[in-house]
């Protein structure tokens, strides 16, 4: 079936199954590769994308049901010249090693600091539940607490 | 991130452009390195060559590894352009090609001194020795956490100063000066008396006609500016904006989509499957048969893997179908018993002799799981054979093995194949040399859909229940106390002949003996190999002795290490970290292990608690003695990292066998820690200046015993198996 989505605040237009989950059309229709596979059941978090602003593992939701939504991947969250802030802080405390789960890890993150700006290691820890085999962990707490103190210009989280 | 293409060569200045390109000198076993040459093997014009410099004053550092996250790209770098005193903003790199030009002998240097404990997968390093080049050709690995020390050590470092040395001479030659008068610094020579300079990319046409020299002197260790200082790692800003690109991402024109189903019950042949199910999809291309394994070519995952999900294919019986976990386990501690399976380690002294009438006999007995790498890029290879020849764009930790399997895959000669090697999501031994059957398979189906190329996308499940996996382990030990409490005695059994069972601590009786595996799994090198076993068996039976003698189980080590000063070294560091001289807060308690592998000696304490009937660690400090530190801040992630992966064996997952298969299929079943598991960690090292040791795997042995001689504190109860469960 032909599905229209609203990808990175651009109509996007697909031919897919029912059934296919979004995540397969972001990368392989649409070529948005920065969105990861992991796990397929919506374990791991490593393809988690924004829709209407809340982190959503893509793997796990079908695209025909995800139109007339906003959908958001970590290619849109910000751009290039002006990287979001959780972006810039992941470069200034090296928090990726192999890198595969950290756009999951980062669109989880932006999405908990765009509701709440100054977060608690708590809420932290229950909202930001994707899985790093490299053990990033400590080094990614610590850069959504360095935003969540750092000034904010123009009112972007 | 660069890769090696020809328009790479020409965009960096190379050889069209009048740069320069060296190879490395002083190493006479690699002797393509000793030339400046170009390769017109396939037309293309390339060097041979670790370092370029281009008219833009560039230089780009050429590295022979792949990066999987550790940092090794940034750190060989820095080493090469130390000792070529480039201006640090400078400097690029680009990935060798999978050639033979990069084989990796280097490698098999830093096991030289121990060639007995070499890796089972480097194998056929060995032949190096016995000067079988051709044997090594297949070699390019990046594992056994060797780049910094091997290739970094003994070849970046002379690269970079043999190409400082062609520099110098060069300006001296073209300003009719002494060299002596000549120095370089920040990617420029400067004439003393004159006062004249100029930059390196000015000189590198010239410095290009000059030979290496062969053994060009060595900064020491205080005249370093870049090498020690917390430098940038390159590949980050790729890796925050969703750009950097890993196998799994690499797409083609024309390009189908797999995925496959192998027999569950490993070594088991594809005996008939019924395509039709699968073929009367949408989207559905082909289904392919392969030895062991079915798979489904469509014009998409989604629809590749419903094809799969349709198939009902029919395996052969191998007589393994009613193994279970217990029945391995059974099975190990037969051949334990049976004296003629058994093989030495290590005797010494009267060895096991000396147990008999002894006054005071401990004994226990451990065993580890099976365990999954669960990269989180799951496999995948992306293959194309058109026109005689086969390209493949995967992430591997050595493309020259890949070549490999790839060549004997399609029936083409190796020249003929062409590995793009990308980016990894986790390596940890997974995609190392000898477990590349992804590869293998992509190639194969690739063999029936050319000219077409295919991406083979293994699920999480495939990549769960067919991993070369953590071996599991039993082992026995007895020890026999002196009336101070100090061991006399060691005596253990194990399978899996491996020297990390040797001890570090003094005891003059030992008797180490190892059986066959014992089992139908199939077993590879998980992080730290067969430390992570030993590690956790010799430090908690050494914290069960100290019990048992009453005495600290730090204080109990530090005696039996009296020989060995960077040992104690560290275990004093750990303590005065972890407060280990006061109590730890209520309801907690702290454990301590220390473990010596890859070259580096690493001690850790964790503290834990007991929370809704699970152990909560808090705190975990690490003193690592790794002989020195290239970039401080990556050495910190990897310990750190280490730790994390060593937590997911301590406490979270196991991987067991049910009707001969794996019983797990993903992260719902093989639960790993997350955020909220993660414990505060300091890391700090210990600047010895001992011969570089190994980062990416030492920071793991430690933590399980660690962890479980901890839980023995609180508890009272001895940890004899993991996961921990309490």
């Amino acid at each position: 079936m032909q599905i229209t989505l609203d990808v990175n605040g651009e109509p996007r237009t697909a031919d897919v199954d029912e059934d296919t989950p979004l995540l397969w059309v972001l990368r392989e229709s649409l070529g948005l590769t920065g969105t990861k596979f992991g796990c397929g059941v919506a374990a791991c978090g490593a393809c988690t994308v924004h829709i209407d602003g809340n982190a959503v593992r893509s793997c796990s939701v079908p695209a025909a049901s995800m139109q007339g939504m906003k959908i958001t991947t970590i290619e849109g969250l910000a751009p290039k010249e002006q990287p979001h802030p959780l972006q810039a802080a992941w470069i200034e405390h090296q928090v990726p090693q192999c890198g595969y789960c950290q756009s999951g890890m980062i669109m989880a993150a932006a999405a908990l600091i765009a509701r709440n700006p100054q977060p608690t290691d708590e809420q932290i820890s229950a909202e930001v539940t994707n899985i790093c085999r490299c053990g990033t962990y400590e080094r990614v707490r610590r850069a959504i607490h360095s935003v969540a103190q750092a000034p904010r210009e123009g009112g972007v989280p | 991130m660069n890769k090696w293409t020809r328009r790479t060569v020409i965009a960096t200045g190379g050889l069209l452009g009048g740069g320069l390109a060296l190879g490395v000198a002083g190493i006479a076993f690699a002797p393509n390195r000793l030339r400046v040459t170009p390769d017109s093997r396939d037309g293309t014009p390339q060097l041979t060559t670790w370092v370029k410099i281009g008219a833009d004053n560039t230089v780009s550092v050429v590295i022979p590894h792949c990066e999987m996250g550790t940092g090794v790209q940034t750190a060989l770098a820095m080493m090469c352009a130390e000792e070529l005193e480039a201006d640090w903003n400078l400097v690029r790199f680009e990935e060798a090609p999978g050639t033979d030009d990069y084989a990796n002998g280097y490698l098999v240097r830093v096991f030289v001194p121990v060639v007995a404990t070499i890796p089972k997968y480097m194998e056929r390093g060995i032949d190096f020795w016995t000067f079988k080049l051709t044997e090594m050709m297949d070699l390019q690995v990046t594992g056994g956490s060797s780049a910094v020390r091997g290739t970094g050590h003994l070849g970046m470092r002379v690269a970079g100063a043999a190409a400082k040395a062609m520099l110098v001479e060069a300006a001296a030659k073209q300003w009719k000066v002494p060299v002596a008068e000549c120095s370089a610094k920040l990617s420029k020579v400067t004439h003393s008396g004159s006062g004249r300079s100029a930059t390196y990319g000015e000189l590198a046409p010239q410095a290009a006609q000059l030979s290496p020299p062969a053994h060009p002197p060595l900064k020491s260790r205080d005249q370093y500016t870049i090498v020690g200082k917390a430098t940038p790692r390159i590949d980050i800003p790729s890796k925050v904006n969703g750009s950097a690109t890993y196998g799994v991402d690499v797409t083609l024109p024309q390009m189908l989509y797999a995925t496959i189903a192998a027999a569950p019950v490993f070594g088991a042949k594809l005996v008939s499957v019924d395509t039709a199910p699968a073929e009367a999809l949408p989207g559905v291309k082909k289904v392919v048969k392969l030895d062991n394994a079915v798979a489904v070519v469509a014009d998409g995952y989604w629809r590749a893997l419903k094809g799969v999900r349709a198939l009902a294919p029919q395996f052969q019986q191998t007589g393994h179908e009613q193994v279970t976990s217990d029945t391995i386990y059974a099975a190990i501690a037969a051949s334990l018993d049976d004296k003629k399976q058994h093989s030495e380690v290590v005797k010494s002294g009267k060895g096991s002799a000396a147990l008999q009438g002894a006054a005071k006999v401990v004994e226990a007995e451990y065993r580890v799981p099976f365990l999954a790498h669960a990269t989180m890029e799951p496999m995948n290879a992306t293959a194309r054979i058109a026109d005689g020849r086969c390209e493949v764009w995967t992430g591997v930790q050595d493309p020259l093995a890949a070549r490999k399997t790839a060549a004997e895959a399609s029936g083409l000669k190796p020249e003929q194949v062409t590995i793009h090697n990308q980016q990894l999501g986790g390596g940890f031994g997974r995609r190392l040399p000898g477990y590349m059957d992804f590869v293998e398979q992509a190639v194969r189906i690739a063999k029936e859909t050319s000219p077409a190329p295919v991406k083979l996308i293994w699920s999480r499940e495939e990549d769960t229940q067919h991993d070369f996996y953590r071996p599991a382990v039993v082992g026995r030990y007895q020890a026999a106390l002196a009336d101070n409490g100090a061991p006399q005695v060691w005596v253990s059994r194990f399978n899996i002949q491996d020297d990390a069972a040797k001890l570090p601590y003094a005891i003059e009786h030992q008797d180490i003996r190892a059986v066959p595996p014992g089992y139908h799994v199939r077993i590879g090198p998980w992080r730290s190999v067969a430390h992570t076993q030993h590690g956790f068996f010799t430090e908690s039976f050494v914290d069960e002795l100290a019990h048992t003698a009453g005495k600290d189980p730090l204080q109990y080590r530090k005696e039996l290490l009296a020989h060995a000063p960077r040992h104690v070294g560290v275990l004093d560091k750990v303590a005065e970290m972890s407060g280990w001289a006061t109590p730890a807060p209520a309801g907690r308690a702290r454990g301590i292990a220390l473990v010596e592998s890859f070259g580096s000696i690493v001690a850790e304490v964790a503290e834990v608690e007991i929370v809704e009937g699970r152990v909560k660690v808090h705190r975990v400090c690490a003193a690592v003695d790794c002989g020195d530190v290239i970039n401080p801040d990556t050495a910190t992630a990897q310990v750190e990292g280490g730790i994390i992966y060593g937590l997911s064996a301590a406490l979270f997952n196991e991987v067991t066998i049910a009707g001969g298969r794996v019983a797990q299929s993903n992260f719902y079943d093989l639960p790993m820690p997350k955020l909220v598991d993660t414990p505060s960690i300091s890391v700090e090292f210990i600047h010895s200046g001992a011969r570089l040791g190994g980062l990416g795997e030492p920071g793991v042995p430690p933590i399980a015993p660690a962890i479980a001689n901890a839980v023995f504190a609180l508890t009272g109860k001895r940890v004899r198996s993991l996961p921990v469960r309490v």
